[in-house]
């Protein structure tokens, strides 16, 4: 009994192999967003429903406008479409929607945990990257596409061929600051961000086992940046309580079934990955992106890179451009580099722990005059609880803008983009060119860190700002 | 899904690693239907000059890369957001094979369902290839999916690997939805053995 967490969780779903190494998987849950008109459309045009609705569950996140919670005040007419779709088919179909202005309603990577759908050992999928997420429970979740999604939808299930597995252990305790943000961010700095690529990560060590579920969901929400098919944690009591009392967990007699189940998913002492990595979690430090992929991070104390400290042509060619489209000069420390704008938000950074980690970095201080700042709460839920304990006001006070729940200016399919030339302190995923509009600059980074930015107006180190260092 | 057996066709140089979904069509684009010709999408950022016109030095806009049916690229290739419309606005443009080192897993998937054939070779031979291409603009690559090779413009031939039950659906046009539904007796069969376990 040497199986890995993956494995356990790939045999319980397997309906069938066949003899040229597919095999199909049995799907559990299946959320929606927005963004998944189009494998309707396939449905429809071959005349087929879905096959599980109970196993379906939706909500609009990238395309709901976040000044606005009222549908038709979506102005592009394309985006208010894409939303009613939604509602549509959802309403066609029999599937749970949380909608817009309801309770429920999120990212739908908020939502899902948010609402106890993601449970240990299930198998869930959603046409969209960031599905990794919920392989912080201790779940197999990884997103798929339109064709994927449309398959799913029929017969509630996927072909798939088994990937390899990837343990990343980080041990050692982190300092304080640094979050689930800055330890995924020094992996991917690592491995690169096509170091997992074909494989299923899963995250061990003691540096790990003392993230809490927020910081579990973001550091497995990366794990596509590394090029990961998936990322897990193995459940344990944080993901447990966690779990408990959300309005989809197991109750009373089956809470305690499930228990039963969970416990037994760990991976096994002796199991076997096909590829190790490892890092010292207390040499961590906060990370700031500087180029156009997540694997281009950097400690806070770090300096604009060199293109001719590059190891080859090839990466010197591609840390020049990219230095040109940032905007950077080589050499220039980290903490030099003005912001102008500053987003906290996304399915990586928008639940409570981080709206708690950015307001107490704002709290009695002001944004810079410079510095347009948004935060964006991930989900009603995150937007209700964070207004019950009053941190829309001390955001608003210090000069942040609070907004409605979405994807917003992660990608900016809602129209929440930065302009041309404006570096942007991101919490969200990606900073490929163009990503947060066309020519933004983006620069990834924790809550904590994107709100001392907005303070400063520059990157800053947010231990020394709340030192009173900076 | 169109069929892909063979293809002897221009091919395109894109020598840099990670090129990422969001380069290969921005997100502003990604409310469009399947029926909308995603042609103009494709690149359509990077093959722009920041005024709008087409930036003569971009690959895509050189006369000799025009009719491109073929692109080769550099690491990790479409790496990043699952959007299958990435795979949608090469196919429009006239793209039936992509090849690099790596992909990013899920447009592989997305390619193979929508009979656009990822290849992967080894770092050394891709880079050799983009050195040919690139020297020879115009220059044409064979790719024989039965045969599981790629004949670069030097004649040089490169074997790759690929799935044999993607192949088979690639080869044959296959709707892979109608093939998972001749298993409904095993789904059903496995759906009464699972009962109602994890439904909420």
């Amino acid at each position: 009994m040497s199986e890995t967490m993956f494995e356990k969780i790939w045999q319980k779903h397997r309906v069938l192999d066949r003899d040229d190494g597919q095999t199909l998987l049995y799907v559990d849950t299946h959320l929606l967003h927005d963004g998944g008109a189009t494998a309707f459309d396939f449905l429809r045009n071959r005349g087929l429903k879905p096959r599980a609705p109970e196993r379906i569950f939706a909500t609009p996140d990238h395309y709901v406008s976040t000044s606005s919670r009222k549908v038709e005040e979506i102005e592009d007419e394309r985006h208010r479409e894409m939303v009613e779709k939604l509602d549509r088919n959802t309403r066609e179909y029999g599937i749970k929607q949380f909608g817009l202005g309801t309770e429920g309603q999120g990212i739908v990577h908020v939502m899902g945990p948010e609402q106890g759908l993601s449970q240990p050992g299930i198998l869930l999928v959603c046409g969209d990257s960031h599905t990794s997420t919920h392989g912080a429970v201790g779940a197999l979740a990884f997103g798929i596409g339109s064709t994927e999604v449309a398959h799913v939808l029929a017969t509630q299930t996927l072909w798939q061929r088994k990937p390899k597995t990837m343990r990343i252990r980080v041990d050692g305790t982190l300092s304080d600051q640094v979050t689930g943000k800055d330890v995924i961010l020094a992996i991917i700095a690592k491995i690169g961000a096509a170091g997992g690529t074909g494989h299923v990560l899963e995250y061990t060590g003691s540096a790990i086992r003392g993230l809490s579920m927020e910081g579990r969901l973001t550091l497995c929400n990366m794990s596509i940046e590394g090029g990961g098919r998936a990322g897990m944690v193995a459940p344990d009591n944080t993901t447990f309580q966690y779990i408990a009392g959300r309005p989809y967990a197991p109750k009373g007699a089956a809470w305690d079934a499930a228990l039963d189940r969970w416990r037994a998913l760990p991976s096994a002492d002796d199991a076997v990955f096909d590829a190790e990595v490892a890092l010292d979690g207390s040499a961590i430090q906060p990370m700031v992106t500087w180029g156009n992929s997540p694997e281009d991070a950097l400690p806070i104390d770090g300096r604009i890179p060199d293109p001719s400290s590059a190891v080859d042509a090839e990466r010197r060619e591609q840390m020049a451009r990219m230095l040109v489209y940032m905007g950077l000069q080589a050499g220039t420390p980290l903490s030099e580099v003005a912001v102008d704008r500053v987003f906290i938000g996304s399915c990586t950074n928008s639940r409570i722990e981080d709206m708690r980690a950015a307001a107490a970095v704002a709290k009695g201080r002001k944004v810079a005059g410079s510095v347009r700042a948004w935060v964006v709460p991930g989900s009603e839920g995150v937007k209700r609880q964070a207004e019950a304990e009053g941190l829309h006001d001390v955001f608003r006070a210090a000069g942040f803008e609070w907004r409605e729940p979405g994807c917003s200016m992660c990608l900016g399919t809602n129209g929440d983009i930065a302009q041309p030339g404006e570096r942007v302190a991101s919490t969200s995923n990606r900073n490929f060119m163009g990503r947060q509009g066309p020519g933004a600059r983006t620069h990834l980074l924790s809550p904590a860190m994107a709100a001392a930015a907005a303070i400063t107006g520059r990157f800053t180190d947010v231990r020394r700002l709340l030192a009173g260092e900076a | 899904m169109e069929a892909f057996r063979t293809m002897d066709a221009v091919a395109v140089p894109l020598p840099r690693p990670n090129i990422d979904t969001d380069q290969i069509i921005p997100a502003r684009f990604l409310s469009r239907p399947r029926e909308v010709d995603h042609t103009e999408f494709l690149f359509h950022d990077a093959r722009r000059l920041p005024d709008g016109e087409q930036n003569p030095d971009f690959a895509l806009n050189r006369e000799a890369w025009r009719n491109a049916r073929i692109v080769v690229a550099g690491k990790n290739f479409a790496c990043g957001s699952s959007r299958e419309s990435a795979v949608w606005a090469l196919f429009d443009a006239g793209f039936r094979v992509a090849i690099a080192p790596s992909f990013g897993d899920i447009f592989r998937n997305n390619g193979m369902k929508n009979g656009l054939l990822p290849v992967m070779l080894p770092a050394d031979v891709v880079e050799s290839i983009l050195a040919q291409i690139e020297a020879d603009p115009g220059a044409r690559i064979q790719v024989d999916l039965p045969a599981q090779t790629v004949t670069a413009p030097d004649g040089s031939v490169h074997s790759f690997e690929v799935d044999p039950f993607a192949k088979h659906c690639l080869l044959e046009g296959l709707d892979e939805i109608g093939l998972t539904q001749s298993y409904e007796e095993e789904i059903a069969a496995f759906e009464r053995r699972f009962g109602r376990e994890n439904v909420r």
